[in-house]
């Protein structure tokens, strides 16, 4: 597989013209976390945090950390006008509330069927659940941005998670570096892929099939 | 209620909480002591110094309710204090730890926990945050369970009762309530009304309601009147004993 991969930030690029004006939005860590830099111009976007905010927008300049000013992976952020401090209770009811609509995660594995498992480190034997799981089973709609394949080049898109679950059927879209993949109830559909790459090359990297897009389009970056 | 502290007899219905120094504000905890530990994870919002006084003060086999086992740092900044609950860990004074997020990110370098976890030494009741913040809620409310979305058909919710309610899967979660609750707050009054600041508020607010003796640790402390009555966060009756850093 010589054609070349998308860059993280590339990814949250293209996850970001998912977005539209006013939603409310929660960025996990990892690429997730980099899609803020690429709000559309012109859209009011308001970021929420598990730690704690509303409405938070770019990091904090170096020298200017406030330790009372963090994201939920602990970056320091600036502060902005309108934002909003909230206790963990109240982060979580916005959450499973329906009141987040769109959550963006990162993935270890995401299923045909749209289960999700981004939490146990193999590794490691155990994991950090953090927010993930409330995220997944109160946000509208959650949006995966990930490597298509793992450190030892496997399918991270498979036909049955392996590892422990997150939440089942619960991820809408999927956005790596080779394609994005809508989650639908026949199936995963392809509807892009990234520049050089054909669907077929997408396909020999996914476990499950694909149904190919009548409209299946080259990444726009 | 009355709590021994440093051999003599403290009325805890005194509404001036005020305890003048962070070993005599923990002095009582014991052995097998159940504690609260605020913050998100980082220095913002820890209650530094009465785990620094925790750990001369020794008490041992406890369980920590806290969003992390304790990351160092994470959130740190340089010439801050970087304390967390880490170092109760490290010293061998913690049984078993309830938290969403236990490891530090990097494997490369694991924190305390997770090298006790490894070689045995260490219990781990993992919660994901939604689901630890409600419980602690629901355990200063007077709520002794309640069902929640998260985790369903997930590790977390094997062997617990689920229910189907209007055609979606709930899986019932109990109250979580503490002897003692460790929080940090930006400012206090005497009679232990609280304000916090920024992203620091997140899990001290809650626990502050929810254990037998909250213990306050604040960076600010002024006179019942100058706080703004509509921006207390956490009124006093919650707040048993306050300590200035």
């Amino acid at each position: 597989m010589t054609s070349p991969r998308l860059n993280r930030e590339v990814i949250a690029m293209r996850v970001a013209r998912e977005l539209s004006d006013g939603k409310y939005v929660n960025l996990g860590t990892g690429i997730p976390t980099l899609v803020s830099q690429f709000t559309p111009e012109g859209y009011n976007i308001v970021y929420h945090s598990e730690s704690g905010v509303l409405n938070y927008g770019p990091l904090a300049k170096e020298g200017e950390e406030d330790i009372d000013l963090i994201n939920a992976g602990g970056q320091f952020l600036a502060p902005v006008p309108g934002m909003a401090f909230f206790t963990s209770a109240d982060a979580f009811a916005m959450v499973r509330g329906g009141h987040i609509d769109i959550t963006v995660l990162g993935a270890f594995q995401v299923s045909e069927h749209g289960d999700l498992a981004n939490w146990i480190l193999p590794t490691r034997g155990i994991g950090n659940i953090g927010g993930a799981m409330d995220l997944v089973a109160g946000a509208r709609r959650i949006i995966i941005a990930m490597e298509h394949t793992d450190s030892r080049n496997q399918p991270k898109v498979v036909l049955e998670c392996t590892l422990p679950l997150t939440g089942s059927r619960c991820v809408s879209l999927i956005v790596t570096d080779v394609a994005v993949i809508e989650v639908t109830p026949s199936g995963l559909v392809l509807k892009e892929v990234a520049p050089a790459w054909t669907p077929e090359e997408v396909q020999s990297i996914t476990e499950p099939w694909l149904i190919i897009s009548r409209d299946l389009k080259e990444m726009e970056i | 209620m009355h709590v021994q502290v440093d051999g003599g007899y403290r009325d805890e219905r005194n509404m001036d909480k005020l305890i003048h120094s962070f070993p005599e504000a923990v002095a009582d905890v014991p052995d097998g002591a159940v504690v609260l530990m605020g913050g998100f994870g980082g220095a913002g919002g820890m209650p530094q110094r009465l785990i620094l006084a925790l750990r001369e003060q020794g008490a041992k086999n406890l369980t920590i309710i806290s969003n992390t086992a304790g990351l160092p740092g994470f959130g740190a900044i340089e010439g801050h204090l970087e304390v967390t609950h880490n170092v109760l860990v490290e010293n061998g004074q913690v049984k078993k730890v309830v938290a969403s997020f236990p490891l530090s990110p990097s494997s490369s370098r694991p924190n305390a926990f997770e090298l006790a976890y490894r070689e045995g030494k260490i219990e781990l009741e993992l919660v994901p945050q939604g689901t630890l913040a409600e419980r602690i809620r629901a355990g200063g409310a007077g709520i002794p369970a309640f069902y929640t979305p998260a985790g369903v058909g997930t590790p977390v919710a094997q062997d617990k009762e689920t229910r189907n309610i209007d055609g979606r899967q709930y899986v019932l979660e109990y109250a979580l309530k503490a002897d003692y609750a460790f929080i940090r707050a930006w400012k206090a009054d005497r009679l232990g009304n609280l304000v916090y600041k920024g992203t620091s508020r997140t899990f001290n607010a809650g626990m502050a309601t929810a254990a037998l003796i909250t213990i306050a640790e604040v960076d600010h402390l002024v006179e019942p009147g100058s706080l703004n009555p509509e921006i207390i966060i956490t009124p006093g009756i919650y707040v048993k004993r306050i300590v200035k850093r």
